[in-house]
């Protein structure tokens, strides 16, 4: 069974970079375009693993974490956020929101892939 | 990186400059509404995002002050007053140009760069400067460094977890396996810190591994594997070979991440099934979850103004459409005539059907066309940026206001307005406006107003520049016109000839090429732009009161209504939107104007006769026209023509065929098209063929009217 991924990011361009390279890689990619669609999408697409921008509008990353842990089911699902700052008070924040990891943009396949490997186990 | 992903960066980088223009300029119109700043701050990141990700730095890195800045304001910490607006005004067309720099090559004026790069700084804490864009410690690279050390190293891994780290989602399980892929790698589970079942609880950690590791990998690729946790865990990593450099790297962990070792770190209360870490957030950063909170109430509204799903369609798909249903309505005039033509009695059935048949035609028709019909917006949006650079380069100030953005036209005509309307702003900027002291003492705002607005008017689009500034100087634009030999020295205009003569090519008013609207192209090129669109365009104006441009388009490029007329035996149409009235002359209505013009009365007026097969020279002139039939049409100028038919057959919608490439550009002829007979017809311009008419001389109309009046 492939990995599958939901992908929420309100930028084309970082959506279409994520499922080039997790398609060619073979993994089953979902996206939505900001973070309400993404916590709507959640329950039928039923990821592994959810990867998702900070800054977005309707809903942002830290609302979808809160959404998402907030309800027991989904509590243990990985979610990995993309964030342009490395700076550690970003990262501080997204884990005490209770993300799993981060994936700092720019990103190349490599990191990507790498950073799903260690929260879902899978490489594809 | 595939091209295709970049080009979609690019389509993407248009529509995030034009919500970033929207947003500052609701700022700039006094709109400090936290969801506005947000959602320009959200465009300008996406930006600087993509371009990070094909490496175009410049981009990023002016970008990223651009946003700095911004964040700066969104959080309050900077107050949006008139100085700042205008810098960030003028970053966000610097930002535009990177991006088509980035896009098309070329380069940017580099001092006007530096200048801008300052003037954010000058807002920009240092603090926040450090914190952002650089790569700190063992935070950055989240991949394994590459480091020339091939020798294999046995390392010995102790990872205990705490509590803290299951609320994550984060499973030493997938560590280990991610471990397990450098090397042999050996597990072993400590659980000598598991107490009795009675006195466990649920969400402590008590479970701990102990792991040895053989790679050739550096002690960095261990230690990237554990990024996410660290903070989280006790881990120890030592190698047989490394003993100092371990307790170097840790101490610099511990510095970036806080102790590791501190199990009773106060601020993360997150057992793993508690929804404690949305808590937790206030705690550490108040004040951008306050954000969060202080958006909720809006979110309905921010839905209202998302926009709706939509659709992209390669624009060739579009027009090929476009062909097809213009040969559909080809098709259906041809069946018409051809059942018309037929002898059968009872032709009422086939007739109905027929009409049904035109109705759907016109219904896909106007579907297709409003496929390619596309709202103003983002041209009038680019405008006020051109508003913004003529005003700064005349020392003016001057504000576009715009209306009517959701007008929508053709793609094409969109495209194609860019350069006139660009040129008739800066006109009107640098001729119009006064100087704010001028303006003061004609007791006006001393910021001038410039008011760009679109409307659909009975089947065309409707473009008005006003700006509310001198007017035309009209003593000085009829000198300037008899210097250069336009007119004729003793030549008596109306107020109206002289505003249009403006748009005589070669005319110039500037008295020295200023470097923003004189730069080699006059009015004329708009007219001939506009012209070229099959519009007209107009100008009216009044003394120390302003000046409106107003340009009329047709909706599409592809159809247009037409009446169908014959000229010298030939089939010809001629567009209904220039045509006001029509009406069969009689001899008493004809009089004669000197050796060869004559004029048309009607009620009481005189309108001086175009005969068009004599313009067109299929027929020599002859002082006695037929008395045919009469179309009277009105020029740009808002002079009245009779145009002189043989006879009007029909009025219907015809597709436009354009000639060019077949044969070039004829005077009097617009395009052709195809009739119901499979004929092919010329499509008429009026005002070219009066132009081209012996008859109308251009500017003496009226006077040789008013003596013929007289006489």
């Amino acid at each position: 069974m492939k990995t599958k991924v939901l992908a929420i990011d309100d930028s084309r361009t970082i959506r279409n970079l994520l499922a080039a390279t997790l398609e060619e890689a073979g993994f089953d990619y979902h996206c939505a375009v900001d973070g309400r669609e993404g916590v709507d999408m959640y329950s039928d697409v039923a990821p592994d693993v959810v990867i998702t921008d900070i800054n977005m509008p309707n809903l942002d990353g830290f609302g979808v974490i809160e959404e998402l842990r907030g309800n027991g089911i989904n509590s243990k699902v990985p979610i990995l956020v993309l964030t342009t700052e490395s700076a550690p008070e970003m990262k501080a924040r997204a884990r005490d929101a209770g993300a799993t990891g981060w994936i700092t943009k720019p990103f190349d396949d490599q990191s990507l892939i790498f950073a799903l490997k260690r929260v879902t186990g899978a490489a594809a | 990186m595939s091209g295709s992903i970049q080009d979609t960066f690019f389509e993407e980088c248009e529509e995030l400059l034009e919500a970033m223009d929207e947003g500052l300029t609701a700022v700039e119109g006094g709109d400090h509404d936290p969801e506005v700043v947000n959602a320009i701050f959200r465009a300008v990141h996406s930006i600087k995002g993509g371009a990070g990700a094909f490496g175009l730095d410049e981009l990023v890195a002016f970008a990223h002050k651009f946003e700095t800045v911004f964040d700066e304001v969104r959080s309050n910490k900077l107050q949006l007053d008139p100085k700042l607006i205008q810098l960030l005004l003028r970053s966000s067309d610097h930002l535009s140009d990177l991006v088509s720099v980035a896009r098309d090559g070329g380069s940017t004026d580099e001092e006007h760069h530096g200048v801008l790069i300052a003037g954010l700084e000058e807002y920009i804490g240092e603090e926040e400067e450090d914190l952002t864009f650089e790569p700190m410690g063992l935070g950055g690279p989240s991949m394994p460094l590459p480091i020339a050390d091939e020798s294999e190293k046995t390392y010995q891994i102790r990872f205990h977890p705490l509590k803290e780290m299951f609320g994550t989602g984060n499973e030493p399980f997938f560590l280990f396996q991610a471990l397990s892929e450098l090397g042999p790698l050996k597990v072993e589970l400590d659980e000598s810190e598991l107490p009795g079942f009675d006195s466990m609880a649920m969400d402590e950690s008590y479970l701990a591994w102990n792991m040895t590791l053989t790679t050739t990998e550096p002690k960095s690729s261990v230690e990237a594997i554990f990024e996410f946790v660290e903070g989280l865990c006790e881990l120890e990593i030592s190698s047989d070979k490394d003993g100092e450099e371990e307790a170097a790297a840790l101490a610099a962990l511990n510095a970036a991440f806080g102790s590791p070792g501190d199990s009773t770190e106060p601020e993360t209360p997150a057992p793993f099934d508690s929804p404690a870490p949305a808590e937790a957030a206030p705690v550490t950063s108040p004040e951008p979850t306050e954000k969060v909170e202080a958006a909720k109430p809006e979110s309905n509204k921010s839905e209202q103004r998302g926009p709706k799903p939509t659709l992209r369609v390669d624009l060739e798909r579009v027009d090929r459409l476009i062909n097809a249903v213009g040969e559909l309505i080809i098709n259906h005039s041809m069946l018409a005539q051809q059942i018309a033509n037929l002898d059968v009695a009872d032709l009422r059935d086939v007739e109905t059907e027929l009409e049904g048949f035109k109705n759907l035609a016109r219904d896909i028709q106007e579907g297709v066309m409003s496929i390619r019909a596309q709202p103003v917006k983002p041209l009038f949006q680019r405008m006020a940026r051109i508003v913004r650079e003529a005003s700064s380069a005349t020392q003016k100030s001057a504000k576009l206001v715009t209306e009517g953005e959701n007008t929508e036209v053709d793609k094409t005509v969109i495209e194609r307005l860019s350069d006139p309307l660009t040129h008739i702003l800066r006109n009107a900027v640098d001729h119009g406006v006064e100087k704010p002291e001028a303006r003061e003492e004609a007791g006006k705002n001393r910021v001038g107003n410039i008011r760009l607005s679109a409307s659909h008017r009975s089947g065309s689009v409707c473009i008005e520049i006003r700006d509310d500034g001198a007017g035309v100087n009209r003593p000085r634009v009829k000198q300037i016109a008899i210097e250069k030999g336009l007119i004729p020295e003793n030549a008596e205009l109306t107020d109206s000839e002289i505003d249009n003569l403006l748009f005589l090519p070669g005319f110039s008013t500037a008295k020295e090429v200023s470097n923003l609207s004189g730069r080699g192209v006059g009015m004329d090129v708009v007219k001939n732009a506009v012209s070229a669109l099959g519009g007209r365009i107009n100008i009216s104006s009044t003394p120390g009161k302003g000046s409106t441009f107003t340009i009329i388009l047709p909706l599409t490029l592809a159809v247009m209504d037409g009446m169908v007329v014959s000229v010298a035996d030939q089939t010809m149409v001629v567009p209904i939107t220039s045509i006001i009235e029509t009406m069969r002359g009689s001899d008493e209505m004809i009089n004669s104007l000197g050796a060869d013009g004559t004029l048309l009365s009607i009620r009481g007026n005189f309108v001086p006769i175009c005969d068009v097969a004599g313009a067109l020279g299929l027929r020599k002139p002859d002082g006695d026209q037929p008395p045919g039939v009469y179309l009277l049409v009105e020029t740009e100028t808002g002079q009245r023509s009779a145009l002189a038919v043989d006879d009007i057959h029909d009025q219907r919608q015809v597709v436009i065929k354009s000639l060019d490439g077949v044969c070039g550009n004829i005077p009097g002829v617009a395009a052709a098209t195809i009739l119901g007979d499979g004929k092919i017809a010329m499509i008429l311009d009026p005002e070219s063929i009066i132009a081209a008419s012996p008859n109308s001389a251009t500017f003496d109309t009226e006077r040789r009217m008013s003596n013929a009046i007289a006489s």
